[in-house]
């Protein structure tokens, strides 16, 4: 198996829940390779299997049955703790409900996740405060996560997803509690990540947030439907899009 | 195009460059395939219609793009009619779902795969208008035309969604009985 390239692999993933008859399979035999520097969106109806696929990808479920590989290390055979320290290092999660440690500030928040990989207190505030700017958020760094909006919020916690240069940036949904301006915000930041070369798998069923990815998958009932790329220019031009031409 | 040209005229009268430039600047990064020679034809059948006025400046040969063209008061009439209308573009929903009910009825294609593709086209094409907004300074208007587009695009991807489940039921139901 070539996994030199792949930032994250899986092979004949398989989760199911439950017993006997009401055994249902979540994800049911999906192979995926996600090269470095792709933007991976995943799409389908609620209950597709889609959020499960994301935890077994970054190791917060264990599948029942095939291999997930990370930055070419197999990881669903490892103990708890090598998971957590993986986790740590080479994966940042952003979620639908942000959820920030809400007595901390959003610098705090941000440095938290460095602390924990062993980071000095100075080297994780200095990556706090560089990577709160990049998010448009340095004024606010004092701010509780109450005192921010739902949009800033969740630029809290791309700033945090990305504290320890993570390989893969793994999102479920993240633009799933935003208004249309809080989303184009995000959707920004996701796009200078992504030309950054930034690894992203995104979840969403929201189509603006699809359209960002480089490679857009379509799940229904576990399984992989569709698999489309979408980067790589188009032959007509924008003006194509408004009817100037052809 | 043509009613755009001739609204444009209702300020003063113009160069054909002159018209062309303010054409770019509104349209931003969709207008940047548009070339003179499209708004110079526009003028000439503008100009055989009766509707602008074409002056060449003293002194100079009788080229185009020497000319300035001004509105007659039939092009002033018609730009008053055009700022009233308030027809709007249809889309053509109509065409595709006629493809999908042929392709079934004569089993040529599978509807979901048409769906599948369909949606495909229209996702490249959303990418493309939204990479283009996000790179738009904020209150362009360029910016603004962008999100128009891509509201659209977004509507029609709802409707493939709509298409594809019924069709995916449809194709359930012959496969059950």
């Amino acid at each position: 198996m070539n996994v030199s390239s792949a930032a994250v692999q899986a092979c004949g993933l398989v989760k199911t829940h439950g017993q006997g008859q009401s055994r249902v399979h979540a994800v049911d035999e999906v192979d995926l390779e996600v090269p470095q520097g792709q933007m991976l969106a995943v799409m389908g109806p609620s209950g597709c299997g889609k959020s499960t696929l994301l935890h077994l990808l970054g190791g917060l479920e264990r599948p029942t049955d095939g291999e997930v590989w990370v930055a070419g290390r197999r990881i669903d055979t490892l103990s708890e703790r090598a998971l957590a320290r993986m986790r740590r290092r080479s994966v940042g999660f952003v979620f639908q409900a942000f959820h920030l440690v809400e007595e901390l500030s959003a610098a705090e928040n941000v440095e938290l996740p460095a602390l924990l990989a062993g980071r000095s207190r100075r080297q994780a505030r200095r990556r706090a405060s560089l990577l709160l700017d990049r998010v448009g958020l340095a004024a606010r760094a004092r701010h509780l996560p109450s005192q921010l909006s739902g949009g800033q919020r969740q630029r809290v916690a791309i700033a945090r997803a990305l504290v320890n240069d993570p390989l893969v940036v793994l999102a479920d949904e993240p633009t799933g509690n935003l208004d249309t301006a809080a989303t184009l915000e995000v959707l920004r930041i996701f796009e200078e990540l992504r030309s950054a070369g930034q690894t992203f798998v995104i979840v969403t069923h929201d189509e603006r947030v699809a359209a960002t990815a480089d490679r857009l998958v379509s799940m229904r009932d576990g399984m992989f439907v569709d698999d489309t790329r979408l980067a790589g220019s188009h032959p007509r031009g924008l003006g194509g899009l408004i009817g100037l031409e052809g | 195009m043509q009613d755009a040209v001739l609204a444009m005229l209702a300020k003063e009268p113009s160069h054909g460059y002159h018209l062309h430039a303010r054409l770019r600047r509104s349209l931003g990064p969709l207008g940047e395939s548009m070339n003179r020679g499209q708004i110079y034809v526009t003028l000439a059948r503008l100009e055989r219609a009766g509707l602008v006025v074409g002056e060449r400046e003293d002194g100079l040969p009788e080229r185009p793009e020497r000319k300035v063209y001004a509105l007659t008061p039939a092009g002033q009439q018609r730009v008053a009619a055009w700022l009233a209308e308030v027809g709007w573009p249809k889309p053509d929903l109509a065409e595709f779902h006629l493809k999908l009910a042929a392709a079934a009825a004569a089993r040529l294609a599978d509807p979901v795969e048409l769906v599948a593709a369909q949606r495909r086209e229209l996702l490249r094409r959303l990418r493309e208008a939204q990479q283009a907004a996000l790179a738009e300074p904020a209150g362009s208007g360029a910016g603004l035309l962008l999100e128009g587009v891509a509201l659209r695009l977004r509507a029609d991807l709802r409707w493939l969604d709509a298409c594809e489940r019924a069709w995916s039921k449809a194709d359930d139901e012959i496969e059950g009985g």
